[in-house]
């Protein structure tokens, strides 16, 4: 099997933090694939310059074959995405949300509707196909998310902490959904996550970072045996220490607080 | 095209849907049309200057248009961030055209703005010398709205997040507004606020309309064109550099 994502020495510098630092994996085609770390450790930046978000220092990559400096579209179009801020408009109903994403990735009309309520009813929320989003709980949006981040078939999805905020039913659906996609279509799927336990039952590999550089990566297995532990959660704090990361809240934070109080 | 023409959609349904939004924005044009109108109305007459009402309507019309373009714009930073515009820039699109959508989206809905305020303007006894030249009026009116829709986007290209606000708010928006001869004629005015009105677009847009709905106007309406057209040009040709440049 071929690699679908290829990074090599990928550096991204902001103005005085090297926030990823020489970081080189592969992902294999049709994996799962768990990208773990403290808060800080360049997580969410990797994704970002992965999807075209953010350009790099320095570094090459792969996408499917493209590469993001001078084949954006090309990248664009391989995968799909869940962002760990959500992206659906409120004020719009669940399959406009769907019909929106259709239209921007080109999808045919004649197969548009058949797509959608294919996925819609994939996520459970046919039913509900309607109403508008803003009424719709976390754990919906979610879903939503991920039918969308699915509608244009996408070779990888990428999903940035997915599960937060949700509770562990939600979780356990999600993660059904996502294994049966990723048997099904052999699709790839790139995730980010602080819950061990999702990374332990779902990740055919997972790769542990921290301050910017990889500091291990391999099976499980691999990982419990390199460190001498029992579980990816001793294996984690084992490689990255236990002391908790104080990052000063950034921009970002502060919206997402306003966010918080105002609904 | 459909890009465009998707994210045009777009705002014109959450626009229609948030009935009350569009209400609540109603309220500060229709307060300053009875204030000014009716507070300063006596002692505009008696300075000989004619029926205030007829000055300040479409000052208060253009006001409406100016606010809600603005914000429509400035709404990117949010939307960016926490909405569906974070979707746009991961698709295979190019960014001018989800740009292009955006800013005729928040230039439509602040005509409609527009629109809705000249109805109330007529409730309070606003009436246009030339019925005739509506169309143009409204053509105008885009103009502005495209302009600062324009300006709002430019804005949000360089913020990132809403610290910058109050700022923009308090020493752009306010400064637009009421130097730009809304609520009095901008002929005899001190040399530094002359100034200020001259280099103010809005300023152009206001004595455009006046001139359209009431003959009133101070310069003739191809130079309020022209200047319009070339500040909307510009401000669009930056708003799409910006925004081409835009790193989540």
């Amino acid at each position: 099997m071929g690699n679908i994502i290829e990074v090599k020495n990928l550096i991204k510098k902001f103005k005085k933090l090297t926030a990823v630092d020489d970081v080189s994996f592969e992902v294999e085609d049709g994996q799962i694939f768990a990208f773990l770390g403290p808060n800080g450790a360049g997580k969410s930046t990797t994704i970002k310059i992965l999807t075209t978000l953010l350009e790099p220092t320095s570094g090459t990559i792969k996408i499917n074959g493209f590469d993001p400096k001078n084949n954006k579209d090309g990248v664009r179009k391989s995968f799909g995405i869940v962002f760990q801020d959500p992206s659906l408009d409120d004020d719009l109903t669940a399959w406009e949300n769907m019909q929106f994403h259709a239209v921007l990735y080109k999808i045919p009309k004649e197969i548009r509707k058949k797509r959608i309520e294919e996925l819609l009813k994939f996520v459970e929320l046919w039913e509900r196909k309607n109403d508008l989003v803003k009424n719709f709980s976390g754990g919906m949006k979610r879903r939503l998310e991920i039918a969308r981040g699915l509608l244009h078939h996408p070779k990888i999805l990428f999903l940035d902490e997915p599960t937060l905020g949700l509770d562990p039913q939600t979780r356990n659906h999600m993660w059904t959904y996502l294994r049966e996609i990723n048997k099904q279509e052999k699709m790839t799927v790139f995730f980010t996550t602080h819950y061990m336990d999702e990374a332990e039952k779902i990740a055919q590999k997972i790769a542990i970072i921290d301050h910017g550089k990889i500091v291990a990566m391999g099976t499980l297995d691999q990982l419990e045996k390199k460190t001498k532990t029992k579980s990816l959660e001793e294996a984690f704090l084992k490689l990255t220490g236990d002391t908790i990361r104080e990052e000063t809240a950034s921009n970002i934070d502060l919206m997402r607080g306003r966010r918080r109080r105002h609904g | 095209m459909t890009t465009i023409y998707i994210l045009w959609l777009r705002q014109i349904k959450k626009y229609f849907r948030s009935k009350s939004r569009i209400i609540g924005s109603l309220g500060q044009p229709l307060l300053f049309l009875v204030a000014f109108g009716f507070g300063f109305g006596s002692i505009y007459s008696r300075a000989g200057e004619g029926n205030y009402m007829q000055f300040l309507a479409p000052g208060i019309m253009l006001m409406g248009v100016l606010f809600t373009a603005i914000f429509s714009g400035i709404d990117m930073i949010w939307d960016r961030q926490f909405g569906f515009l974070k979707e746009t820039m991961v698709a295979p699109v190019p960014r001018w055209q989800i740009l292009l959508g955006k800013v005729f989206g928040g230039a439509t809905i602040a005509t409609f703005q527009g629109i809705i305020i000249f109805g109330l303007t007529l409730l309070v006894g606003f009436r246009p010398t030339n019925w005739m030249m509506l169309p143009a009026a409204l053509l105008l009116i885009f103009v502005v709205a495209l302009l600062f829709t324009s300006l709002g986007t430019v804005i949000a290209s360089n913020l990132e997040d809403m610290q910058g606000f109050q700022l923009i708010m308090n020493f752009l928006v306010m400064p637009i507004n009421f130097l730009s001869g809304a609520f009095f004629p901008i002929n005899g005015l001190p040399k530094g606020i002359a100034f200020i009105t001259k280099i103010n677009p809005l300023t152009y847009g206001m004595d455009g309309l006046r001139e359209l709905l009431t003959g009133l106007g101070s310069f003739s309406i191809w130079t309020d064109l022209t200047v319009l057209v070339t500040v909307t040009a510009i401000l669009l040709f930056l708003g799409t550099y910006f925004f081409e440049k835009i790193q989540a």
